[in-house]
């Protein structure tokens, strides 16, 4: 079989970095493209990550989502969004990006005196 | 009692058959995704075969006292005692037929069991109450792939026409009733012409013309495609009887 080099196009991780990955897939499914699913749980009020799929249209998308991602009552709600409609920092710049952060506690509201009134803060 | 037990039979028979042709497709689905889809739907079928089973087998045990089970009903009946439509039997050939094959059933199933709910007896008004949410989905998944070969490619929709030849011989059974049955079928007929057409208007296909239409499964005088199903489903269960996971 023909080992050819598939190209997810993840915004702006380089090629190289995110991956590149070697697929055996054949040909009906190199024409359909990958989407990223979101789902919402029954508890939460947020769509969370739940993976990736391929699909030809939208419509499809979530129907697959809907039989691959809930088929054990994982959801109520569905989102898709074509991969490469996903933008996502360089993880070479993680360093610049993120570290900085470490060492400012005081961003963290933890420096306030709370009245004792109020609770569940 | 035995036309209540003919008719849940039947609705057994057939709801199983369609279950264990879909399930064909198990690890040989087009692609990851609809390899899945298609094995949740013959689940769902499966699971509405069982009711069907567990209750047919109820009224058998109260009638005769005998002791059959839902499982010595699906696995140790024969090709001339299985009352499930001739549709359901048919290969699977391309994946254009067996979306199609699910469209024309699904849009049939609904209608009937629409029916169903509000029959009198209670257990199979049930049974079709819950199985009605599936169906809806099932409708609604085949039918989009019936839209999307139609209105596709070239290739695609020359599949999906040789696919309407084959099987719309087989749609006529469905509305000529049994002695047995509980619904009036005729009636369906009109919106499921209806349903088929919306859908093949989208897909820019035509419905065919007038053809002899085949009948039999419901008095289980079935295509030589039933004895190689019950062949390979039973073969365990008649080889090692009472054999347990």
């Amino acid at each position: 079989m023909k080992i050819q080099i598939r190209k997810f196009h993840y915004g702006d991780i380089p090629e190289e970095k995110a991956g590149g990955q070697t697929s055996y897939y054949k040909s009906t499914e190199q024409s359909w493209p990958l989407w990223e699913v979101f789902i919402r749980s029954k508890q939460g009020l947020d769509h969370k990550h739940a993976g990736s799929l391929h699909a030809a249209d939208a419509r499809m998308a979530i129907e697959n989502a809907r039989d691959v991602y809930t088929r054990r009552q994982e959801g109520i709600s569905i989102w898709v969004v074509e991969s490469k409609n996903i933008h996502a920092s360089d993880p070479s710049e993680s360093e610049s990006l993120y570290e900085p952060a470490a060492d400012k506690i005081y961003r963290h509201p933890s420096f306030y005196d709370l009245p004792e009134e109020v609770k569940h803060m | 009692m035995s036309k209540l037990i003919d008719y849940t039979l039947h609705l057994a028979d057939t709801a199983l058959i369609i279950s264990h042709r879909n399930s064909e497709w198990c690890a040989h689905g087009p692609i990851l995704e609809q390899d899945i889809a298609i094995t949740n739907l013959s689940l769902d079928q499966l699971g509405q075969a069982r009711n069907f089973y567990q209750y047919a087998a109820t009224l058998i045990n109260q009638d005769n006292s005998s002791t059959v089970s839902e499982d010595s009903l699906a696995y140790l009946r024969g090709e001339r005692e299985f009352k499930n439509l001739l549709l359901t039997e048919l290969s699977n050939g391309d994946w254009a037929q067996t979306v199609l094959r699910q469209f024309f059933f699904s849009v049939y199933q609904y209608l009937l069991y629409e029916k169903l709910q509000h029959s009198n007896d209670e257990q199979l008004s049930a049974i079709a109450a819950k199985a009605l949410k599936e169906i809806t989905y099932h409708i609604k998944w085949s039918g989009e792939w019936v839209i999307r070969l139609g209105d596709g490619t070239a290739e695609s929709n020359h599949r999906i026409q040789k696919a309407i030849e084959f099987l719309w011989e087989y749609t006529g059974e469905f509305f000529i009733a049994a002695d047995y049955e509980l619904i009036d079928v005729a009636q369906l007929k009109e919106p499921w012409l209806k349903k088929v057409k919306e859908i093949f208007e989208e897909a820019t296909l035509e419905l065919p013309y007038p053809v002899y239409m085949h009948t039999g499964g419901k008095q289980s005088v079935h295509t030589e495609n039933l004895g190689f199903i019950l062949a390979e489903m039973q073969t365990l269960q008649r080889t090692y009887p009472g054999l347990e996971w």
